[in-house]
Formats: structure tokens, sequence, C-alpha cells
């Protein structure tokens, strides 16, 4: 007999969104590795990933002096020369929100994103996450990285972890939403297949759901990667919702950041091809973005310290 | 706290007035021109190889090798007559008995030393398999020429371990071994008919096909750069007339073919009053089957690599689509898109996702047959791909709405074309797949486990993919059923096939 | 005044049935003395056709039985032949053999279906392996029956040479319509009445008797065959391989004209069962 309770009808949702062969997963984006980006399509590229770029600092250390500096980067990531547009957005933990407003202004176009939700475990009461969620956007945040329930949704209880979602969604008010599955923890493509969908039933146009914290051993990839957009792509199909798509921690080189784009342009299209819908959430990326400009441009390999907030010192 | 009772997931898919949604697959980023640069090192001229030396046919007579791709002259290949193929297999005869004699593991170093000669010069390999065979440099860079090499490095452990391959028997060599190979992998043929011949202590008369015979005269620089004995591997090149009197000709224990099922059966045919040992590797119409709870973006996934690996000159290419009636539309609507973003034209370029098909002669006999796919009121699909105006191109193609009477899901078509059918219950679709002369592969995509075992035994057919396709290795042996030949290559199973019991 | 024995009309062995050439016709039968023993039936490429949809039919169940089943079976069947060794060894006798020869001719046929009954349920371990493909797929190769196999018998030795054809091609599941020896046919018609009693399902082997030169190129030609063995000289293997082409049919021949050893453990060995066998390979992903 089947079930009837809302729960119940959730379980059966994580079977109608199918499962995912993971050994087919990690053939299909190993082939957009062998994509030659070469000349304009290059430049086009490093550039368009740019923009994309949530510059991050999410470290217990942060300061209202590294966020400065940090915010003086995201507008201005190279010397005029190189012709490099501004960075999406910057990311910061909720209490250097204000900071980072301070140091930005506003209508630069660069947005204040926040880590909110007890960033990164999300072990705090309901209550409390909100309340910081609510705190950031006062405080100036654009947009909120949220992470999930993955305790409720590791013991199933998929209701719970969609009715937090849509409490935050509803604590963003006009803040933008960006759900982090924290997919090593969830582990298997099924599981990160599924909360892609519990998550995009309940947020709006324009959120965004997004892999990790940055704060695990395993984040971003090109397979969690290909299957958060190919949930991406089936929802916006079936119910015209589009939501955007960040993947977030391990992408530092600017190969693999052509690599992330290149699945998107296959598996989203053009449309998707914008920092509206997709981001970089990472933090040395933007500097191996510069370098490879820098060499498209004048032919010779850059020494990393050529860039402003270069972390390699050797 | 919103509670799931307010929520209402299931938005309507289309509005009145508003198109359903679609994805956009334009020119907003397209990708510029890469082609490969590293010199394949063509010779103008290619002889045959007899003996250990490059000699000039005794005819005199050369033939052209032309570029698919833009119909320039590569080469020109000599084109043996029956005294060359005397040569050859006299050569053959002449090295036979000191390389069998050879300790196993003396044979097993010189296999290994072709295995690493052909690394070292992949690249070379694969842009001149590319040049010649029209097929994306992706491929023969990725696949074709690493997986030749490997069916050298894994036959070379053999040579001194045949023991081991007969338990309670032991083995010997055949003696001469005569083999005929198709134009769709011309130096992965090659090696997997060479790699096991040599390594169970035969030697080899060979025949490339007349399109693509340039690999196998450069692999013959790699035998000399091996100091493998002369005789033990010749080569000799030409068409259907050449490859006749390798089969028909005395000296050979042997007849190894790979190529189409009516060749097979003209082949079998001129055996029939003798004592040759004969393994046919031939045709296929494998069906790819899809049920409603599999992986679908990975079917979608293997159902392209499955019919457009190689533009579809796959033997076991998957060219039936055997969908599940719940997720026909949607696997369709998936295929579709996925199509948009393939990329059809230069097989140099390393972005090319379908190259060239290898011939006039082929490209035609496609037409014929979607033109007889759409004549007898199958329903074709073709993305809007531009192609390049020299060469010998064929878009992706689908066809829906096909029946088993239909002649694109009976006949081979050896191209990138796609026959979608439907079936309902399980049995319908072992039925339908089995309903075929051939029987050379099948895959089977769904997520439970005791169906995939249940389709692989019911299968008939030598190779089952289960939530894969178009997998190769040298451990595996490969082979058909029924009208699709006999005798494995690869595996334990493929060496005994170039062995006696004695 | 002596009781009149009540004669045996032969019949072939036919999807579990003792049936009638469907044309009608015999021919007669003498034993090695020259005296009449019976009209045995002049089965026609139409009795074959028969026999080939009987094994069609018979053919999906007996492969799907278990190894250890089928094992048992054959087992049953050498059962069988024993207890009756007497009437067999008696008949070889009557059609030419010395007493002793057919003795040992009887107990080589029960133990030959001995050695292939315990094969059943081990070729597979011994043919079959996983192969370790260099990419995360499980790789494995199993062994699958052909389908339906056709025999010809030798003319000699007429049980022994039937029985080592028949048993290493069914005791994987295929199935067997069989030539019997043109110029001895009754060991087959009295090895037909023991498969009745054997366990043994009706249609996994049927015995046809008639004469060659009628039968081989039914045997060649017709498509659901999917492979042959045949005890035969040149001229009819030529016939067999040339008609096999037009399915691709696999063909063993054991030549009839050079002398054979059937007594010898050479004359039995898995290779046999082997060459009954397709080898069919399976891929799958290791994921979780």
């Amino acid at each position: 007999m089947l079930a009837k309770s809302p729960s119940a009808a959730l379980r059966r949702l994580f079977d109608a969104v199918g499962p995912v062969d993971a050994v087919g997963i990690e053939e299909r984006v190993a082939k957009y590795g062998t994509r030659s980006i070469k000349k304009h399509a290059k430049l086009w590229g490093l550039k368009t990933a740019v923009s994309m770029v949530d510059l991050t600092t999410l470290e217990g250390k942060d300061t209202p002096g590294k966020v400065a500096s940090l915010c003086r980067k995201a507008l201005q990531p190279h010397d005029a020369g190189l012709d490099v547009p501004r960075v999406a957005a910057v990311c910061v933990y909720p209490a250097m929100v204000r900071h980072a407003r301070r140091a930005l202004g506003t209508g630069t176009g660069v947005k204040i994103a926040s880590v909110a939700t007890a960033f990164p475990s999300g072990q705090a009461p309901l209550k409390t996450r909100l309340a910081e969620v609510r705190a950031a956007v006062a405080d100036g945040a654009d947009e909120i990285d949220m992470v999930i329930n993955r305790g409720a949704f590791l013991a199933g209880e998929f209701a719970t972890v969609q009715d937090e979602i849509a409490a935050v969604v509803e604590a963003c008010g006009p803040a933008a939403l960006k759900v982090i599955l924290e997919v090593s923890e969830l582990e298997t493509y099924d599981n990160i297949r599924a909360a892609s969908f519990l998550a995009m039933q309940v947020i709006r146009p324009g959120d965004f759901i997004k892999t990790s914290t940055g704060k695990t051993s395993l984040n971003a990839t090109l397979g969690n990667n290909q299957v958060m957009i190919d949930a991406i792509r089936d929802h916006y199909l079936a119910t015209g919702v589009a939501v955007g798509m960040k993947p977030a921690g391990g992408i530092r080189t600017a190969k693999q950041a052509l690599t992330f784009l290149v699945a998107v342009k296959e598996t989203l299209g053009d449309a998707w091809l914008t920092n509206m819908r997709y981001r970089f959430g990472a933090s040395s990326l933007l500097n191996d973005l510069l370098r490879q400009l820098a060499k498209e441009k004048s032919g010779a390999y850059q020494a990393p310290y050529y860039f402003s907030e270069a972390a390699e010192s050797y | 706290m919103p509670t799931l009772a307010k929520k209402t997931p299931a938005r309507p898919v289309s509005r009145p007035g508003r198109p359903a949604p679609e994805l956009i697959f334009g020119d907003l980023w397209p990708f510029d021109p890469a082609p490969e640069t590293a010199d394949p090192k063509l010779q103008p001229r290619y002889d045959l190889f007899i003996g250990g030396r490059f000699v000039a046919p005794q005819s005199g007579k050369y033939f052209d090798s032309i570029n698919p791709a833009n119909e320039k002259k590569l080469a020109e290949i000599a084109l043996a007559g029956p005294a060359d193929v005397d040569a050859a297999y006299a050569a053959a005869a002449k090295a036979a008995g000191p390389w069998a004699k050879l300790p196993g593991r003396e044979r097993a170093k010189y296999l290994f030393r072709l295995a690493r000669l052909l690394q070292d010069r992949a690249r070379e390999f694969a842009v001149a398999e590319t040049l010649d065979g029209g097929k994306p440099i992706k491929e023969s860079r990725d696949f074709d020429v690493p997986m030749a090499a490997a069916h050298f490095f894994y036959h070379a452990g053999w040579a001194d371990k045949l023991e081991y391959l007969a338990p309670g028997r032991r083995v010997a060599p055949l003696g001469v071994v005569g083999q005929v190979i198709p134009w769709n992998f011309p130096l992965l043929m090659l090696a997997w008919k060479l790699a096991p011949a040599l390594a169970a202590g035969n030697t080899v008369v060979l025949k490339p096909a007349e399109t693509t015979s340039i690999t196998c005269l450069k692999f013959a620089e790699i035998i000399r750069e091996a100091g493998l004995p002369p005789g033990v591997v010749n080569f000799v090149t030409g068409a259907g007339e050449v490859g006749a009197a390798v089969v028909n000709h005395p000296v050979p224990a042997k007849i190894a073919f790979t190529g189409s099922t009516d060749v097979g059966k003209l082949i079998m045919r001129a055996l029939a009053g003798t004592d040759k040992k004969l393994t046919l590797e031939l045709g296929g119409k494998a069906a790819n089957i899809v049920f409603d709870d599999a992986p679908l973006d990975q079917a979608v996934e293997g159902i392209v690599n499955g019919i457009f690996f190689n533009q579809g000159h796959v033997c076991c290419a998957g060219s039936r689509l055997l969908v599940h009636e719940p997720v026909a539309d949607a696997v369709l609507a998936k295929l579709k898109r996925r199509l948009a973003v393939l990329k059809v034209g230069d097989p140099l370029d390393k972005n090319t996702d379908i190259g060239a098909i290898n011939s006039a002669a082929q490209l035609q006999r496609i037409r014929d047959l979607v033109a007889a796919g759409e004549s007898e009121g199958a329903e074709l699909y073709q993305p809007a791909c531009r192609l390049p105006d020299k060469g010998y191109y064929f878009r992706p193609t689908l066809f829906s709405g096909v029946t088993m009477s239909h002649r694109i899901a009976r006949e081979e078509i050896f191209g990138p074309v796609l026959s979608i059918l439907t079936f309902r219950t399980v049995e319908e679709a072992v039925e339908k797949a089995n309903n075929t002369a051939y029987g050379l592969s099948a895959g089977v995509w769904t997520d439970k486990g005791s169906r995939i075992l249940k389709l692989s035994t019911e299968l008939k057919a030598g190779v089952v993919w289960a939530n894969t396709y178009n997998k190769f290795d040298p451990t595996s042996p490969f082979g058909g059923y029924k009208e699709s030949g006999f005798g494995r290559e690869g595996g334990r199973q493929g060496l005994l096939d170039y062995a006696q019991l004695t | 005044m002596s009781r009149l024995p009540v004669t045996k009309t032969p019949k072939p062995y036919v999807g579990g049935a003792f049936i009638r050439s469907e044309s009608g016709r015999t021919y007669p039968l003498a034993d090695a003395a020259g005296a009449f023993f019976a009209h045995v039936p002049q089965c026609t490429r139409k009795d074959l056709r028969n026999a080939v949809e009987a094994a069609a039919k018979a053919g999906p169940g007996w492969a799907k039985r278990t190894a250890y089943n089928r094992g048992q079976i054959l087992y049953r069947l050498a059962e069988m032949l024993e207890a009756r060794g007497d009437e067999m060894t008696g008949t070889l006798v009557r059609f030419g053999a010395a007493r002793a020869a057919a003795a040992r001719e009887v107990a080589a046929s029960v133990d030959r279906l001995v050695y292939y009954a315990g094969w059943a349920d081990k070729y597979e371990q011994v043919l079959g392996n996983v192969n370790p493909v260099a990419s995360p797929h499980f790789n494995f190769t199993v062994t699958e029956p052909m389908g339906i196999v056709g025999v010809i018998a030798p003319d000699a030795p007429a049980l022994l040479g039937l029985v080592s054809l028949v048993a290493p091609v069914i005791v994987s599941g295929n199935t067997v319509v069989a030539l019997a020896s043109e110029a001895t046919p009754y060991p087959a018609v009295l090895l037909g009445e023991m498969l009745a009693t054997s366990d043994l399902p009706g249609g996994v082997v049927n015995l046809l008797t008639g004469f060659r030169r009628e039968l081989v190129p039914t045997f060649a030609t017709h498509a659901h065959l999917r492979a042959l063995s045949a005890a035969v000289g040149p001229e009819d293997a030529k016939t067999l391989r040339l008609g096999a082409a037009d399915s691709i049919k696999r063909v063993r021949i054991v030549d009839a004209t050079k002398p054979a050893d059937w007594l010898s453990a050479r004359a039995e060995s898995v290779y046999a069962v082997r060459d009954f066998l397709e080898f069919k390979t399976t891929w799958h992903p290791i994921g979780a």
C-alpha cells in the first residue's frame, strides 16, 4: 500500500527523479576536459569566469581590513589594461557583511554574499539559523549561502530538509538564496540529485544550488557539478523555473574553470553562461584566471606575484 | 513555517500563450578551430612489407589512399598481386618454425617492444589514423592507438604462459595465419589480430582494408624497429582480390577475418573443402535497451557513444535503441538536446565528435538506407549542424517510430544512424533484441540488478554492456553469436583460437 | 511348438515420442548374418525439420535447468544404459561386433556419459572467467549453449560414436538432432528407448534414422541449426561447411575416413563441450 503522508510523497519523489550512474557521469565529464579552448574562445571563457567568481574569504581570522582588501580586489581584479570585468560577488561570514558593505558601497554591481545558517555545519537550532539569515540581510547581504540539514537528509527526513529551506527562502526576503548541499557529506550522486530537487522545489527563479562549503575534504568536482546541472536542466524543462548553479571549493586553476564552463555550455546552454545563473565559489581561482589572461595578452607566462592578494610567496 | 501542504511543486509545464521552456545551444561561446598539428610522418608511397623488408609489388602498380575529410590524396599504396601474396606466405612459412621454437619468454619481449614502440609514437600514429580513416583525432588519440598498444602488452605476457591457456591440454601454434581486417579501426584491428597470433607462436600474412592501409604500413616500421625476425609479420595491400588471394592460399593453417557478414559467408564457402581453421568477426545490429528506471542521462550518453562513436562505423554499434514506453518521449528529447552539442566536422580538430565517413561508397550506402527509412515511414531527425563543403560527412541521425519490419531496423547501416523502437515489457524487449540474425552485442540500462542479470542471460549476443556501452579491453573477449561470426578476440578465449590442442 | 516371438518395429525417438517417417518410407535392415531384422524408417528432410522444431521447443527449458540437474540426468542416462547393457551388447553383436568388443563399447559408452555428467557443473568454472579490465567495470565471461546442434554419427562404432558426439553437446544445455549410423541404425533406436526412460526431457535429443546422402544437405543448410558435429568423410564435410556458410553455422568435423580410437580417453574432453558453447562477456560499472 502506498503511504499518503507528505514525507512518503517525498520519499517517492526521491525515486521519481531517477538514479545516477557514477561511472557514467565520470565518463561524461571526462569528455569536457578534452575540449580544446583556444584564442578568442579562451579569452571569452576566462573573462566570463572572472565575472562569475564569488571571491571568498571564510576564515576565523577574517578582519574588516582583510574583507576591505578583498572588496577592492573584487572591484578591480587587476590593472585596467587587462580589461577584466568585476567579479560577481564577495562571499563572507555574516559578521563581516557590514564591513564589506562599507568597503564596496552600493551600485558597483558586485554583490555581497554571506554564508548563514550556522555555516558550515548547520548544527544550530532553526530559530538561530533563521535569525542569522535575517541579520545578514539587514546588514546588507544581497545573497545568502545556506547549508542544508545533512543530518536530516541522511536520516531520510526529507520533509524537514525541505521545510527548513523554505523557511530560509522566507527569511531571505529580497536576497537571493544559494542552497549548499555539501555534496561530500551526501556522498552519492543519487543523493546529490535528490537533494537538488528537494531544494529546487522550494526556491525561487534566480536562486542557486551550490555544491559545498569548502570546509570538507571533497568539494566541487566536475562529477557533482554535472549531477546538479543535469537536475537544474530537468527542473527548468519541467517547470520553467531557472535555478542557478555554484560549484565551490577546489576550483583553483583557469583550466578547471574553463572545463566547468564547457559543462555548462553543453548541458544548460547559452542562457546559463552568465553570472546571473552560474558562479564559482573560490579564492585563488581569480588570480589564475588573471594570470592566464595576462599571458594571452603578452604571450609570456606570468609569475604569480604579479597579481594582488596572491597567496603564493615562493 | 511553511508546511508541505502549502507547496505546489507541480507547476504547469506549459502555460497558455508561453512557449515550453527550452535550452539554447547557440553561438554565445563558439570554440575556435583546434587542429592537431603533430606530424604523421607519412611517406608519399608505401610498398608491401614482406620478409622484413619493404618491397615493390611485382606488378609495379599502386593505388591512392584518400583523406575522406577533404578528398585529397594522402599517399600511394602498393597493389599486391598473387605473386606478392605467394612471396608473403613463403616468408611467413620460412619464419614459422624458428618463431614457434623461440622460447616464449623471448617472443614475449618482442611483443612488449611492439607495445612500447607504439606508445612512443602514439600521437604520430593517431594523426595518421585520423587522416587516413576520417575518425576524430580525439578517438584515435584516446582510444584506437592506446588500445592497440594495450593489446600487444596484454598478449606479450601470454607468450611464455601458454601452458595455462587450456587446462588439461598442451597447446601448440597453428603455423601460418592469414588475416584480413576492416577499415573502421585499422590499427586496432591489426593489433587484435597480430598480438594473439604472435603470442601463440604463429607467423602472419595480414591484409588491411584498401582505404586504410597507412597505419598498417607505418606499423611495419615499428616491426623493424623492434627487430622482429623477418617474415614473422608480412603485410600485403589492396582490395578484395588481394583478400581473396590471402584467404584462398594453400599455406595458412587458419584464416581470421573481420568485416561484413556477406564476405564472411564467402570466406566460409571458400574454405569449405579445406582443413583451415577460421574465425569470423562480422556485422551486428545491436539492441541498446533502456528501461524506465535507468539512469537516463548516462543512458543517453551510452546511446550517443553507442551509435556515434567512430561515425557509427562499428560492428557492435548500438544501432537499435529499444526504449521503454514510459520514458520514450523523455529519452528522445534528451537525445535531441545531446545531439545539439555534438560537433561534426574536421576529424583533425580536437573538438570534433563526429568525423568523416570513411569513403564515398560508404556514404552512399548510408544515404540509401536513410532514404529507405524515410520512404518506409520512419520519422527522421537531424540536428542543424553545418558540414564542411569538401569531404564525406553525414549528420547524426535519429529515426523514431521504427518497427522491426523496417529495413533500418534489420540491416547494418554502419553509419551515424539510430533506429528507435519502443517496448512495454521485459519479455518484449528481449524478443525484439533477439529478433535478428546478428548477435554481436547488446546494451541494457536499468537500475535493477537482477533484471540486468536476467537480460544478460537471455540476450543472444557475445558482449552485453550493462549500464555502459562500447567498452573494450584486451582482457575481455569480443565476438558474436549467430551470423555475427564465431571465435573470440581478446582474453583467454580469443588467444585459444590461435592455438591447437595437442 | 515353440512360441513365435513378437518383433519390434524400430522407431526413431523425436520430441519425446517414437515416430515413423512422415513419408512412410522404410528400408529393410539385415543383421550381420544377413537375416532380415526389421524395416527402419527412412527419415526425410521434413522429419529433420520436425525434429528441429521439437528441439527448439525443448531447448529453452533444458538450458534453464540447473547444471546440477543436467548432470544428474546425464548420469541417469548412464544408469539406463548400464541396466540394459546386456540387451545393447546383444544388439551390437547381432550387427557384427565380437562379444568382447561389444561389451567394451557399451561399457565405454556408459563411462563416457558419466564423464560428461560430471562436467555439467564444472566446465563453466574451467572455461569462463572474470577479466581484469583497465576501467572501473566488473567484467566476466560466461558460456552459453548455442542452441540446436545437428549431429551426424559415424557408421561405427554405432553406439559409442553417437554417445561421444551427443553427450558433450547436451551437457551444456544444447539440444540435438542426430542422424544415427546409416549402416547400423538399430543401436540408436534402442538408445532412444533408454533416453525416454532417463528423465531427459523430450525433444532434447532427437534421433533420426535414414540416409546421409538424403539428409546431409538439409543438416548443412537448416538455418535454425546453430552448429554441426559430424563424423563424416571429406565429401560430406565439404557439403556441410558450404551449407553452413549461409547461416554462419559452427561446424566440428571428425574425419570418419581416418582411424579413430573412440575408446581412448582422448576421445573425451572439456574442449568437446567448449566447441558447442558461445562465450558471452558482460560489463557493468562499479560505482555507488
